[in-house]
C-alpha cells in the first residue's frame, strides 16, 4: 500500500460506479483493547463481500487521512480514516488507515469480483 | 514417553509462540513430537507490520509462511483447521468438537494445549477453548487426553486461583524470542502493545513463565 493519491482512487472509485461490486467495510481497535488498557472498550465491526451498486462515490480530505462515501440507490456506505490505498494485481481498490505503529483501524475495499472467503489452502 | 504426542490448538497463527513456545521447547527437547493445530490463517489480524507491508487481503499469506518460520524454529509439525478469523464464535459449537475429536483422534494425542474458555481476551480463543474441551469430552475416557488451558484475562487467577502447571521457560526464552520474531507481521505490534502498558515489566515477566490449568472432567 502506498499514501492516498487523491486522483487515483477518485478515478477507480468513478470507474467502479454504476457496476455490480463486492464491498469489504471494517472497523476495529482490536481484540486487546481493553485487556492493555481498562478505561477502552473494543469495538469493531466488519461486512465482508456485501454486493452493492453505487451511483456515485467521492474521495474528501481532511488533513492527513480521508473519508470515502458511496452512495447507493437506497442508502450509503461510508468509511472514515483512511490513509493508504492499493490497486492491487486484481484490479481491487483496497484502502485502510493504520496508526503510527501500522496497525490496520478501518478498511474499504471494493472488488469486481467476490474477496476470498475461506482460508485458501493454495496461496 | 514415545508414545506421547503434544498437540497444541490455538486460533491464530502466533498464539503457539507467544503463549506456549517456552513449554514447546521443552517437549522437543524431551523428544517429544508436537502438532499445532492452527485454527485460521489470521486474517484478520490488526498487526500489519510496522512499516507496513500487508494489506487485508494479503495478510494470510504471510501469515502463513510467518507460522511455517515459527514451527522450523520450534521443530513442529502445523495443521490449519480451515476456520476464519474472529468468526469462530459464531460456528456452531457442536460441529467444531467433532472436527477437533476428530483431528485429535487421529493425532493420538496425549495432551492437548488450548486457551481457557472465558478468561482468554480474545473472542477466538475462548470459542476454539471451548470447542476443544467438548471435543475431548466426547472421547472415551480411557483414551482422552490432558487438557491444559491456558488463561490470560486479567482476571483470570481471582477467580481460577494458581494454575497447576507452571514452567520457567527462561531456559528456551532464546527459541521462544526468535519463534515470536519469525510473525515478522505480528511481533512488533504485539511487543510494542505490551511495552507502552502500565504494567510492562509484569507482562514481559507473563512470556517468561508458562502456565497452565488442567481441565477436570467429572
Amino acid at each position: 500500500m502506498e499514501a492516498i493519491i487523491q486522483d487515483k482512487v477518485q478515478d477507480k472509485i468513478n470507474d467502479l460506479a454504476n457496476k455490480e461490486v463486492y464491498v469489504h467495510l471494517e472497523t476495529t481497535n482490536g481484540a486487546y483493547a481493553s485487556h492493555f488498557d481498562e478505561e477502552a472498550y473494543n469495538v469493531g465491526a466488519f461486512i465482508r463481500n456485501a454486493q452493492v451498486n453505487y451511483q456515485h462515490g467521492k474521495i474528501v480530505s481532511t488533513g492527513g487521512s480521508y473519508r470515502v462515501g458511496l452512495k447507493l440507490d437506497l442508502g450509503w456506505v461510508y468509511a472514515e480514516g483512511l490513509t493508504d490505498f492499493e490497486i492491487d494485481e486484481k484490479d481491487r481498490l483496497l484502502m485502510a488507515g493504520h496508526d503510527r505503529e501500522g496497525r490496520l483501524m478501518v478498511a474499504l475495499e471494493i472488488s469486481e469480483t467476490p474477496f476470498s472467503h475461506e482460508a485458501d489452502p493454495d496461496e | 514417553m514415545s508414545k506421547q504426542h503434544v498437540v497444541v490448538i490455538f486460533p491464530h497463527p502466533d498464539d503457539e509462540s507467544f503463549g506456549a513456545s517456552g513449554t514447546i521447547s521443552k517437549f522437543r527437547d524431551d523428544g517429544v513430537p508436537v502438532t499445532y493445530l492452527c485454527g485460521t490463517l489470521g486474517e484478520m489480524g490488526r498487526n500489519m507490520g510496522n512499516p507496513v507491508f500487508a494489506n487485508r487481503e494479503t495478510l494470510s499469506s504471510f501469515r502463513k509462511k510467518e507460522l511455517a518460520e515459527a514451527a522450523r524454529q520450534l521443530d513442529i509439525k502445523v495443521e490449519y483447521l480451515g476456520y476464519r478469523d474472529k468468526t469462530l464464535e459464531f460456528e456452531p459449537v457442536d460441529e467444531m468438537a467433532d472436527h477437533l475429536k476428530e483431528r485429535i483422534e487421529s493425532l493420538n494425542a496425549t495432551t492437548v494445549i488450548t486457551h481457557y474458555p472465558g478468561y482468554a481476551v480474545h473472542p477466538d480463543h475462548d470459542a476454539l477453548g471451548k470447542a476443544v474441551v467438548e471435543a475431548v469430552r466426547r472421547i472415551d475416557e480411557n483414551y482422552r487426553p490432558d487438557v491444559w488451558m491456558h488463561a490470560i484475562s486479567n482476571n483470570h487467577e481471582v477467580d481460577l486461583g494458581e494454575p497447576q502447571i507452571v514452567h520457567n521457560v527462561e531456559p528456551y526464552w532464546d527459541r521462544k524470542l526468535a519463534a515470536i520474531k519469525a510473525h515478522l507481521s505480528q511481533a512488533d505490534g504485539m511487543m510494542s502493545l505490551i511495552q507502552s502498558q502500565d504494567q510492562q515489566a509484569e507482562q514481559l515477566e507473563r512470556l517468561k513463565t508458562e502456565r497452565f490449568y488442567q481441565y477436570k472432567f467429572d
